[in-house]
């Protein structure tokens, strides 16, 4: 089967920054995908050379099939696209956006009014047809935006971080939704800086400083051996105060790293530490009552790890 | 399937829409030039009339009463204060009371009575260089006027005769030289202005990055933006000219249809300007910045102002990349001298091809941004 999206050693440069540098996934037909990564390290970038709004300066991209630069016309009939920003006119109605973007892709009458009530159906839109769009909330232009990207049915649907600054249950909600078009056949490609999120992805990737650093699914990456490294555990630690824990546990002998995670931390400590030397030593820095269990890493655990390892071997490459 | 022109009729509509939800902005958008209009129709006058003048009679006899009564019957004239001694005299010309002193000496009507040379002194304000002008050519003419008359024995006729004839704007008013040439200058607000806004807001919200992601092509996207505001600066052309007809009387010598068809290609110039300014910045307010950049030509290289033949070379030369210049041309030739499109075809010729030119320009530098196809 034909990849939804392939690229192959994609790079972008902008004069002497490199953007995105020599990026290689694979995403599968009816995947919803994961791209995750710090702000800055070009996970935009690779969607706007991916949906054609910048050109790949090396390297090859296949959207369905089709080479993103030699066959852009054929690509934008195929994907939609959702940015960062609510990019709707907030002038207009629901009805009017929606009609507007059915009406660029050459729909027309019998055919445009079928599927806007479609999409209306499926983003329950149709309480505010008449609303001017600037005054819905932030989930329900979210469900807009998404209702104006699928008018023309695409294969392949490109949202840039559509969840960034709605309410959780507008988040959800938005996501089950995703689940529900994927089950349909639509490819999702979606950045996200929600945890919770990346785990519902069936594949992720991770872009770090332009360079993509993990690829496979949720659990295949909390596999990898840099995130479970031989001789050490991982552990979580409850105790009372979280930041004065995270500074003593971190000096503890046979500690390797310790981060805050919610109302615990997490610890990646030797297998010869045992439990009870861990809450003595805790105990010892005048932290009574601690708690310690063995965990498996959670998915911010491994990017975690994988984060500082490759910060560690730059740092080591730069001296 | 590239369709060049893709997009074009929803764009269209869909900028139709905006200027409906926003008609406060597109009415105020229309009236701001009427009154522009409105104040310059009425407030400019370049005619020199009623200048302040102050008189040194040191004579005080029929000659010089006579020559002095010419002199205020002439229009020209203000006859405002007489003073009796010369420190007055500059007094009045130095603290601008007067721009215009004249000072006859005590023996004028004794030399002319004696047949020998009568002198009159008038001084001039020359720092506003029209009014001097005037000034000193009436004085001139009166004095040439009353030598002749006392030279030529009485019922001799004049040797030559020089009859001026004002063709076009026979009365010299200065609204029918000035309106025309204007409406080339307020066209730019509604046209120019507004699609290089309406075009620099879909960058500022992102909606025009959206638009790149679909089949709207740069040529259909901009022709999508410009044909509403070509009806808006039609509608506004409309109302220029009744206003510039029916309240300041300007007559119209040629023929409406033509002027209306000319007016066409010029429109298109200064939308197409619009949408190439929009590919050159990213803010509103830059736009209007960049936008000034043709309005100020517009206004003083056009010759809506200043003569183009005064101009020096480079500016003459310069004033043919001003689109304003040939639509001056045409509302002139066709308002004032009653010109056809036999005269001015050439300016609609040179307007369309600026028009095009610019638009293709503009639909490349968008081509750009996103990957050609």
């Amino acid at each position: 089967m034909i990849a939804a999206i392939e690229t192959r050693e994609v790079t972008k440069r902008f004069g002497a920054l490199t953007a995105v540098s020599e990026v290689s996934i694979r995403v599968e037909q009816g995947d919803v995908f994961g791209f995750l990564g710090p702000n800055g390290s070009g996970k935009t970038t690779l969607i706007k050379m991916l949906t054609g709004l910048l050109p790949v300066t090396s390297g090859e991209a296949f959207v369905d099939g089709l080479n993103v630069m030699s066959d852009p016309e054929q690509v934008r009939r195929r994907i939609g696209y959702m940015s960062q920003q609510f990019s709707l006119y907030t002038d207009l109605t629901v009805l009017e956006n929606l009609r507007f973007y059915g009406r660029v892709y050459g729909l027309r009458n019998q055919l445009l009014s079928e599927r806007i009530g479609a999409v209306m159906a499926i983003n329950h839109l149709e309480p505010y047809r008449d609303v001017i769009s600037g005054r819905l909330s932030g989930g329900w232009k979210q469900r807009l935006a998404l209702g104006c990207a699928l008018l023309h049915e695409p294969r392949i649907l490109f949202l840039d971080e559509p969840t960034a600054g709605i309410d959780p249950v507008a988040r959800r909600e938005l996501w089950d939704l995703l689940f529900d078009l994927s089950s349909r056949g639509i490819t999702f490609f979606v950045t996200t800086h929600y945890m919770d999120e990346a785990e519902r992805c069936n594949r992720l990737a991770y872009i770090y400083n332009s360079r993509l650093i993990a690829f496979g699914s949720p659990g295949e990456i909390k596999q990898l051996p840099e995130v479970n490294p031989a001789g050490a555990r991982r552990v979580e630690i409850t105790c009372s105060d979280l930041m004065r824990a995270l500074h003593s546990t971190a000096k503890i002998e046979g500690v390797r790293s310790a981060t805050a995670f919610g109302q615990n931390l997490h610890a990646l400590v030797d297998d010869t530490l045992s439990d009870g030397a861990l809450i003595a030593a805790i105990e010892a820095a005048g932290l009574p009552g601690a708690t310690v269990r063995t965990i498996s890493p959670t998915l911010e655990d491994a990017f975690v790890a994988i984060t500082n390892q490759h910060r560690a071997a730059l740092e080591s490459i730069r001296g | 399937m590239a369709n060049i022109f893709g997009g074009f009729k929803a764009v269209m509509y869909k900028e139709a829409l905006h200027l409906r939800r926003d008609s406060v902005a597109l009415v105020i958008g229309l009236i701001v030039p009427l009154a522009q209009l409105a104040v310059l129709g009425f407030g400019i006058d370049t005619n020199v009339r009623h200048v302040a003048t102050v008189v040194l009679d040191e004579d005080h006899r029929q000659e010089s009463r006579d020559f002095l009564n010419r002199l205020s019957n002439s229009d020209t004239f203000y006859l405002k204060q007489y003073v009796s001694s010369d420190r007055e005299l500059h007094e009045a010309v130095v603290s601008g009371r007067a721009r215009v002193a004249i000072e006859i000496p005590p023996d004028f009507s004794d030399r002319l009575r004696k047949g020998r040379t009568a002198q009159i002194l008038v001084l001039v304000d020359g720092s506003d260089s029209s009014v001097a002008g005037q000034a000193i050519n009436v004085a001139f003419g009166l004095g040439l006027d009353e030598s002749l008359r006392r030279v030529l024995t009485p019922g001799q006729a004049m040797p030559i005769d020089v009859r001026a004839q004002l063709l076009f704007n026979p009365d010299s008013r200065s609204p029918n030289f000035f309106l025309p040439g204007l409406t080339a200058v307020l066209l730019l607000s509604v046209t120019t202005f507004l699609t290089a806004f309406s075009i620099v807001r879909e960058k500022e919200r992102g909606t025009l990055e959206q638009l790149f992601v679909t089949p709207v092509r740069p040529l259909g996207l901009l022709l999508g933006k410009i044909v509403p505001y070509l009806v808006i600066g039609y509608f506004e052309l409309c109302l220029i000219l009744t206003l510039m007809r029916w309240v300041f009387f300007v007559p119209i010598h040629g023929s409406l249809i033509t002027l209306l068809v000319l007016s066409i290609p010029y429109l298109f110039v200064a939308l197409a300007f619009g949408t190439f300014i929009s590919t050159t910045v990213r803010s509103q307010s830059e736009a209007m910045q960049k936008a000034f950049l043709i309005f100020i030509p517009s206004i003083f290289f056009s010759g809506y102002i200043f003569p183009r033949e005064n101009m020096p070379a480079i500016f003459y030369w310069f004033s043919f990349l001003v689109p304003a210049t040939f639509y001056v041309d045409i509302t002139r030739g066709v308002i004032l001298r009653g010109a056809g499109v036999r005269e001015l075809w050439a300016d609609g010729l040179v307007l369309t091809v600026m028009g095009v030119g610019l638009l293709l320009l503009a639909a490349r530098r968008f081509q750009r941004k996103s990957i050609n196809s």
